[in-house]
């Protein structure tokens, strides 16, 4: 393997396993994609165009292996957001992860594709055009996407301001009728 | 009152989050996520490249 490739991989490691704990909210499980996700990267490495974003690159893999046991879990676990929320729960609180619970608890109650455009976006620092590649839909989907899950999350954390910006109580009143 | 509630949701429109509201989101978001990332790459992971990579070697010479 080229040495710039080789580096360039294991530089994307972090951000991968930031986006997979994200994803599916165990870090275990997360680690197992990350692994899973560079096994399948460098058994495919000639498919990789030099020049191009390795990162983009490795989060599209990871992306759609999760997508694709995601779908394959959910036919065995019906409740799968239940299940997501019991998983956050079996974590050890580690320093510096107890200020985030709520905050993670609020992300997994978004729809996944809201969740993933929100963090590629909102977190990974892809553009929305990149953003759209990897997860193969339209730039303005990707927007639209990133706004329902910034509206959402606000709600859910009730941070203060929503309703300085305005009148956000019926909005909220019906979102947490939803529940 | 339930399916009003329903038809609601359903045509509700994101509302417009102000800016600061967006910044303090987007703090949360990326400090929830760097602090993950700030673990950098864990050793079972440089091994894996080391592994595959030696594989890749032998297959070519």
């Amino acid at each position: 393997m080229d040495e710039s490739v080789r580096k360039s991989v294991l530089a994307a490691v972090p951000s991968l396993r930031a986006f997979a704990i994200s994803l599916c909210g165990n870090v275990d499980r997360a680690d197992d994609l990350v692994q899973e996700t560079m096994v399948r990267a460098l058994a495919n490495i000639d498919s990789f165009q030099p020049g191009t974003n390795m990162s983009a690159w490795l989060f599209t893999i990871l992306r759609n292996h999760f997508r694709s046991e995601y779908r394959k879990r959910r036919r065995e676990v019906e409740d799968s957001d239940g299940h997501y929320a019991d998983s956050l729960k079996s974590q050890p609180e580690q320093h510096g992860q107890v200020e985030f619970t709520e905050f993670r608890k609020a992300l997994a109650q978004l729809p996944s594709d809201q969740r993933e455009a929100l963090i590629l976006v909102g977190a990974s620092g892809f553009s929305y055009e990149e953003a759209a590649n990897i997860c193969g839909c339209a730039v303005g989907t990707i927007k639209s996407r990133v706004n329902r899950a910034r509206t959402r999350l606000a709600e859910l954390l009730s941070i203060d301001g929503v309703n300085d910006f305005g009148p956000d109580e019926q909005t909220r009143a019906v979102l947490a009728s939803g529940e | 009152m339930e399916s009003a509630a329903s038809r609601k949701k359903s045509e509700a429109k994101p509302a417009k989050l102000g800016r600061e509201v967006q910044a303090r989101l987007g703090q949360q978001l990326r400090a929830m996520y760097d602090d993950v990332v700030n673990q950098g790459v864990p050793d079972r992971f440089a091994d894996l490249v080391s592994r595959l990579d030696g594989t890749d070697n032998k297959d070519k010479h």
